[in-house]
């Protein structure tokens, strides 16, 4: 159980801050284990679990993890300085304090009392090789952008760490909380196995084909309750289905919603983890037809934001505002009106735009998860409006780097991410990597840095309602719906909790949850 | 000793040739996976490829030297028995194939062990009495079957025998394996939905091979010398019939390496067939070229093994 750490989320810093540097314990925010459940945890077992991707590029590397295959096993060998709470609010982990008094330089403390799977003690050497080596290129990591922020990284003490940022940023505890920021030994080179400070030791790993991970006794924490468990992937997902259904899995991810009446019938339970994570239309506003305001608002009119949640994603998907931030991020504008589905409207752009009765191509491919289904509902809906609408299907083989932000209509996907300044930072500042749509405002540049910098929260959060809504009225980007993450398992299976980080409990489950008949 | 002396000329002219069709297939796949387009730095960035990283990443992994100096540079390896290391994880190529070649191989074997008997005597036994309601059914039955793809026959294995009644697992693991009951429960399901396929193409080379060989003037000979059709069959048509025969076997059986995707998908079985999947989704040029050699040598090793096991049983030349 978690309960009891101390927790740092951004008013702490604001508090500890007025404080002078003292830090605050707050009681702590994960709910224990088991609160759901009247009965305690059993201990022991072994839980088989089937992810929905693996192949040989599946790492135990924390830089490259990229799927949830990757995640579950990452979060099972490896800690973070900081975890992320159900509120994405940073929780100490193998940070025993981080302060800073100006955002800036930043002091992280290490606890003392935590030791390598090989035995060699946590030391601010592992920290910093961990932390470093996101800069470089050969690493491949997945959250260079976001080590791009640190200036420098130092150690002070055998138990202290500087991290030193280019400009003030007071999320750098939840940024130290994503997964890919997860400390290895110091000099770490060869992942072909696992050597964390986490819940688990890996007895056994092969990319591709399956890992096996054993309880590890002198956790820092308390010991996961599971015994062992065994990780692979049935990529087919009625191979999937069968495997829960036969009893040869415990747990599956990746739950289409089709199927989640045939599975509460057979018995099993269906696990919702509500995020923020969305199928976005792309339109690129520096190409035809998407140069064109008119175009890109009558595209917005023509989502039928009702009709698919409750027929693609069977209402496991919240309403979304063309905007990146869903209603349960503290930060969410209220105010904003919705959107409508409103095909007057959309008619009345399109006419503005000269282009009723034009034939508009718009591209989908599976990774972008629903986007075929999606295109065609609103191919239906265009037509209406008088527009056509083209579909071209795309494989899911090169998409990423062929179709996406490159076609002048298409559509993306994003994960959900921890807090407000990341997503708008990635995907919408002008010079963001994956600003998909080409949009370019100086102003909402200048507000971003405004808030990363302010200490104030109701100011943070007036500026970042703005930002939503000049998001929802010009960018290229179309955000129908939040999509639930779906996992199903079997009702032997108890403790999980649902988390914003995505499905799986974010990949942490296996530290939390344990088999009834153990 | 002319026998000897034809198959070992036979299997000289073989290995020639085949190392000549590998060295051509293994420039073949090179280009196909440049042609492609993507290299193993975009995969392994997938999403968060910005240009920046992606160059960084194929100066770190020599992925900007020329093609055919990667070519190569693969190619000298192989010939000094290493294939070098997947570029997406880094381990040795060997040390990937190893386990899930033996896999494959002790499926395939076990696939063949199944249908290579059941087919030959289904296809030889209606030849015999072709024409027969015996005859009929056996055709039907096996034109049944073949147009059934098998991701359906697995599918609905899996659906009665593992999801409705329990009696086999729907994931096939050979590391369950401690025991012959274990054994038959775990290759029950993939070896019966892979014979479907293959059993039913061999039954009808065999048949047609058979008939063929009852068609000729020496089995007109014995039929006037008053031997029975068993006795026709089996000493004079078929030993005739054996080449072809054999040469389909072959065909068949060289289907069970790379093409058993599918099957290898449904009950997760770790085979060669994902793992060539894999390598290609992901760019990984030692691991897709070096799986490459694997299949096409497989093919090569069959079909020789058929065109030796003609010569052999061709009753004008061992009576020579």
């Amino acid at each position: 159980m978690i309960g009891g750490v101390p927790s740092v989320s951004r008013r702490d810093v604001v508090r500890l801050l007025a404080a002078g540097g003292v830090a605050t314990v707050l009681p702590g925010a994960l709910a224990g284990c088991g609160v759901s459940d009247p009965r305690p945890p059993v201990k022991g077992g072994r839980l088989r679990v089937a992810t929905n991707n693996s192949s040989t590029a599946d790492t135990l590397d924390p830089a490259k993890q990229a799927v949830a295959t990757d995640y579950c096993r990452c979060h099972m060998f490896y800690n973070g300085l900081t975890s992320l709470d159900e509120h994405s609010r940073a929780q100490l982990a193998l940070a025993e304090s981080i302060e800073s008094r100006d955002a800036t330089v930043w002091t992280v403390k290490l606890r003392r009392d935590v030791r390598f799977h090989d035995g060699k003690k946590l030391t601010a050497d592992d920290v910093v090789y961990s932390l470093r080596r996101h800069a470089d290129p050969a690493v491949g990591s997945k959250a260079r952008v976001f080590a791009s922020q640190f200036a420098e990284i130092r150690a002070m003490a055998p138990d202290e760490v500087r991290i030193t940022l280019i400009a003030p940023n007071a999320d750098l505890p939840v940024i130290l909380g994503i997964n890919n920021f997860q400390i290895i030994r110091d000099g770490t080179t060869d992942f072909t196995t696992a050597n964390g400070t986490g819940p688990f030791r890996c007895k056994e790993y092969t990319p591709g084909v399956r890992s096996v991970s054993v309880r590890n006794e002198d956790y820092w924490r308390r010991p996961p309750h599971l015994g062992e468990v065994e990780l692979f992937a049935i990529a087919d997902e009625n191979a999937r289905v069968n495997a829960l259904l036969s009893g040869d899995v415990d747990l599956i991810n990746a739950i289409n919603p089709r199927i989640t009446k045939q599975l509460r019938r057979a018995g099993l339970e269906i696990f919702e983890s509500k995020s923020g994570g969305f199928t976005d239309l792309v339109i690129r506003l520096d190409q035809a037809p998407g140069h064109n305001p008119d175009f890109v608002l009558g595209m917005k009119y023509l989502l039928d934001r009702a009709t698919m949640r409750n027929a693609i994603f069977r209402d496991y998907a919240m309403l979304a505002n063309d905007h990146p931030i869903p209603p349960t991020n503290p930060y969410f504008n209220p105010d904003l009106p919705q959107r409508p589905y409103d095909l007057d409207r959309a008619r009345f752009h399109f006419r503005r735009a000269g282009l009723l009765g034009a034939t508009v191509p718009i591209v989908t491919a599976p990774p972008a998860e629903k986007s075929d289904d999606i295109a065609v509902l609103m191919q239906a809906s265009a037509r209406k409006a008088g527009l056509n609408l083209d579909i071209r299907r795309v494989p899911a083989d090169g998409y990423w780097a062929n179709h996406w932000m490159k076609v002048p209509v298409g559509f993306g996907n994003v994960n959900a991410r921890p807090t407000a300044d990341i997503i708008f930072t990635q995907f919408f500042k002008s010079d963001a990597p994956w600003n998909e749509s080409g949009w370019k405002n100086e102003r909402f540049d200048r507000l971003l840095l405004e808030a990363r910098a302010d200490r104030d929260e109701g100011r943070r959060r007036a500026i970042y309602q703005e930002m939503q809504r000049m998001i929802h009225a010009q960018s290229g980007v179309g955000i129908p719906l939040f999509i639930s993450t779906l996992d199903a398992h079997s009702p032997r299976l108890k403790g999980m909790r649902p988390m914003p980080q995505g499905g799986l409990m974010g990949g942490a489950f296996a530290e939390h949850v344990w088999l009834e008949d153990a | 000793m002319m026998l000897n002396l034809q198959i070992a000329r036979m299997i000289a002219v073989r290995v020639a040739s085949a190392l000549a069709t590998m060295l051509l297939v293994s420039i073949v796949v090179f280009a196909a996976n440049f042609l492609m387009g993507g290299d193993v730095a975009e995969a392994i960035l997938g999403q968060s490829a910005t240009p920046e990283a992606v160059a960084g990443l194929r100066r770190a992994m020599n992925l900007d030297q020329p093609a055919y100096q990667r070519y190569l540079s693969w190619l000298f390896g192989l010939l000094a028995g290493d294939p070098g290391n997947s570029l997406i994880n880094n381990m040795p190529v060997l040390d990937l194939i190893g386990p899930r070649l033996s896999n494959s191989l002790l499926l395939a074997g076990l696939t063949a062990l199944v249908s290579v008997p059941v087919a030959l005597v289904l296809g030889i036994a209606a030849a015999t009495w072709r024409g027969s309601a015996f005859d009929r059914t056996i055709s039907l039955v096996s034109i049944g079957i073949v147009s059934v793809p098998e991701f359906l026959v697995a599918t609905l294995a899996v659906l009665v025998f593992a999801v409705m009644l329990h009696w086999l697992p729907a994931l096939s693991s050979t590391r369950d394996i401690d025991s012959l009951s274990a054994l038959l429960r775990v290759f029950a399901m993939p070896v019966l939905s892979l014979s479907c396929v293959i059993i039913a193409q061999m039954i009808r080379m065999t048949r047609a091979a058979v008939v063929d060989a009852l068609a000729s003037s020496y089995v007109e000979t014995a039929r006037l010398k008053g031997a029975g059709p068993v006795r026709i069959v089996l000493r004079h048509a078929l030993p005739n019939a054996i080449g072809p025969i054999a040469s389909a076997v072959a065909l068949s059986l060289s289907v069970l390496m790379g093409g058993v995707i599918v099957v290898e998908i449904i009950f997760n079985y770790p085979g060669v067939a994902k793992l060539m999947v894999d390598a290609v989704a992901t760019r990984d040029m030692p691991l897709v070229q070096t799986v490459a050699m694997i299949f096409c040598s497989s093919y090569l090793v069959l079909v020789t093994t058929a065109d030796i096991i003609a010569i052999l049983a061709n009753p004008r030349l061992r009576h020579r």
